[in-house]
């Protein structure tokens, strides 16, 4: 066996060789970017990078540590999103690709309501318990979208082949894409102003951080340390990752596996509720695509930090945050890339395609036995 | 079927027919097992032992016929409603869930019950019987050698407090000298009053320790006998103890 492959491995194929090729230039354009970079900051005339970007600025720290913060708090988002993808791939094994509609209308539903708190006043007056109302109500949805797709969309499908249900699932986001046009209309909605002092800056250990970011960081790190609790240490998590190890063995023990499925879907649909608030509190606005981007975006980082690991997904989702923030002025404009600040989007989908060539895994993942694979 | 002096069985077969898809894998098959015994199915590879065992504790729908437990007809009740009822089974390749502690899978052999002196008097028997998962209660499973996975399982199935405990091939891929501790294992268990219904491709170890036996051929039982004939039995010995 193990000779077989090692000889398999020492029979380098042309695809091998391309993905090499592949691995390099693309660590080369990183890393020399970085260098470029730290380069740049330590003495601005350094005769490379006036070469190769005379126009290029770089960072003071102040503008550094900005990155930073916003690139955390968009990445909390993403994990928390990402959660929903991972817990779903472990127990049935495919991407919910609908995922990223469940935290749309988490959005929606919080902007639907916070405007009505604002018109009774409660926005204003009481912040922080109309927040905590909000972000009740977006679980609650999210959470019963998550459970109605499953029973509705997917249950039938278990034991078709998992193309099946990932193509479906394709079509259900499209479901509830119309659905939310057919019920808003087509339009970019808001959320009302947030109270002015939510805007001021707070210093906490060495960082001056708006206190909307706090805010979303201190959300999302409350809702995982909830999440984990409930799956590592509850009698409810623990029948979670028995089904997604093994279902057969599961009902042996006399764990109901549908409904522990259910509950998964649930899980994962009431952490992208709250994500959406969070999104309602970072932008502000929200549009029946709102879904699509973040949603990739979550995938992705599910992927990068390892399918199926929850720490993964959640490390996955600040890594992506971080450099899709970070890395356009880090590793793209020393290269004298134009435009910069528009790649954000093109840098999330780069570090996707990086971790993959790197490590197939992502960052947390089990290699894959053959015999996990199934 | 032996009736042993009109005693009701526990856990009974009757006429059942199996199928995956078209293939026909059981064909009326009929055994009872009761109270307190140990019996064995031998059989070859693909003859059906592990369907037996799957059907009859509900994982595997039968097309006709009945899966009795305590004289009630269970077919098409989940498998919780026989485990909560006291039947469970350490699987073929023990399949333990690896990702999980040793701890929780034993945890989760117990997942029905809810006395929770029950389950910490079980937990300190299943230690004592073996002391080795004692010692490595909080290491993930799938790093534990074979041995040691075999006696997680068997914990694992006795966490549930079982009256009839179903091994499908127990000494498949140990050493020859843990085979040995394990029928021994095997026979502890039986001595605790828990009954066992036991498949085995180890024809002479299983009928040394069991006292009925039937051999299935191709999904059909073509020998039914207590251990001693089936051991005397020249067909059998021909076939499965190696002697041509
Ligand atoms: N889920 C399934 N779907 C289709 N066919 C199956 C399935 N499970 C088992 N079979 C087939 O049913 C037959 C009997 O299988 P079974 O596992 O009961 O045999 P066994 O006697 O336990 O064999 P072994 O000694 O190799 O474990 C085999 O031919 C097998 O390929
Ligand atoms: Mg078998």
């Amino acid at each position: 066996m193990t000779t077989a492959m090692r000889h398999k491995a020492a029979q380098k194929t042309g695809v091998d060789q391309f993905l090499t090729f592949l691995r390099v230039v693309l660590s080369f354009f990183i890393i020399t970017g970085l260098v470029m970079f730290v380069l740049q900051q330590i003495n601005p005339d350094n005769p490379i990078a006036a070469r190769i970007n005379p126009d290029a600025t770089g960072l003071t720290a102040d503008q550094f540590e900005g990155l930073v913060i916003s690139g955390l708090s968009q990445g909390a988002m993403y994990g928390l999103i990402a959660l929903g993808y991972s817990m779903v791939y472990g127990v049935l094994g495919f991407i919910n690709f609908a995922h990223g509609e469940v935290f749309m209308v988490g959005a929606m539903t919080g902007m639907i309501v916070s405007n009505k708190l604002d018109e009774a006043g409660a926005w204003e007056s009481n912040f922080l318990l109309s927040l905590l109302f909000i972000i009740v109500v977006a679980i609650v949805c999210s959470t019963a979208t998550a459970v109605i797709m499953e029973r509705v969309a997917y249950r039938p499908l278990r034991g078709a082949p998992r193309l099946i249900p990932l193509i479906t699932s394709i079509g259900v986001s499209f479901l509830i894409q119309n659905i939310s046009v057919v019920l808003l209309g087509p339009g970019a909605k808001s959320y009302p102003t947030l109270p002015d002092w939510l805007a001021d800056k707070r210093s906490i250990l060495f960082f001056e951080i708006e206190g909307t970011k706090i805010m979303v960081l201190v959300v999302a790190a409350i809702s995982m340390a909830g999440l984990w609790f409930l799956v590592e240490r509850t009698k409810t998590g623990k029948a979670m990752r028995a089904v997604a190890e093994d279902k057969e063995i599961a009902s042996l023990m006399g764990i109901d596996v549908n409904k522990t499925i259910v509950t998964t879907f649930a899980v994962g649909g009431a952490m992208a509720g709250v994500a959406g608030i969070l999104w309602g509190i970072l932008f502000r606005s929200v549009i029946h695509t709102t879904g699509f981007l973040p949603g990739i975006k979550a995938f992705s980082a599910a992927v990068v930090g390892g399918i199926g690991n929850l720490g993964g997904a959640m490390a996955g989702g600040l890594s992506l945050g971080s450099a899709e923030s970070l890395a356009p002025l880090m590793v793209l404009e020393p290269w004298g890339i134009g435009g910069v600040s528009q790649l954000k989007d093109a840098v999330a989908f780069l570090v996707l395609i990086f971790v993959l060539l790197v490590r197939p895994t992502g960052l947390f993942g089990e290699r894959l036995s053959s015999e996990d694979r199934a | 079927m032996t009736d042993r002096n009109g005693a009701t069985p526990l856990l009974e077969m009757r006429g059942i027919n199996t199928h995956y898809g078209a293939v026909h894998i059981l064909k009326d098959v009929e055994l009872a097992i009761y109270p307190g015994e140990l019996v064995c199915l031998l059989g070859g590879n693909a003859s059906g032992k592990s369907t037996t065992l799957k059907t009859l504790l509900g994982m595997v729908t039968p097309t006709t016929g009945d899966v009795v437990l305590d004289g009630e007809v269970v077919n098409g009740k989940p498998t919780s409603y026989l485990v909560e009822r006291g039947v469970t089974m350490v699987p073929e390749n023990r399949r333990l869930f690896k990702r999980l502690s040793v701890k929780e899978n034993l945890e989760l052999g117990a997942y029905l019950r809810t006395d929770r002196d029950g389950i910490q008097r079980d937990l300190e028997r299943v230690y004592s019987m073996f002391p080795r998962v004692y010692e490595r209660l909080s290491q993930k499973s799938g790093t534990l050698s074979g041995g040691e996975q075999q006696m997680v399982a068997m914990g694992r199935a006795l966490m549930s407090n079982p009256r009839v405990l179903l091994m499908d091939e127990p000494s498949m891929g140990l050493a020859p000298a843990l085979v040995q501790t394990n029928f021994e294992l095997i026979e502890q268990i039986h001595q605790e009053g828990v009954a066992i219904f036991m498949v085995e491709q180890n024809a002479n170890m299983a009928l040394s320790i069991a006292d009925r036996g039937w051999v299935l051929q191709t999904g059909r039982v073509v020998l039914d006998d207590t251990a001693d004939a089936l051991m005397a039995n020249p067909e059998l010995r021909a076939s499965y103890l190696g002697e041509a």
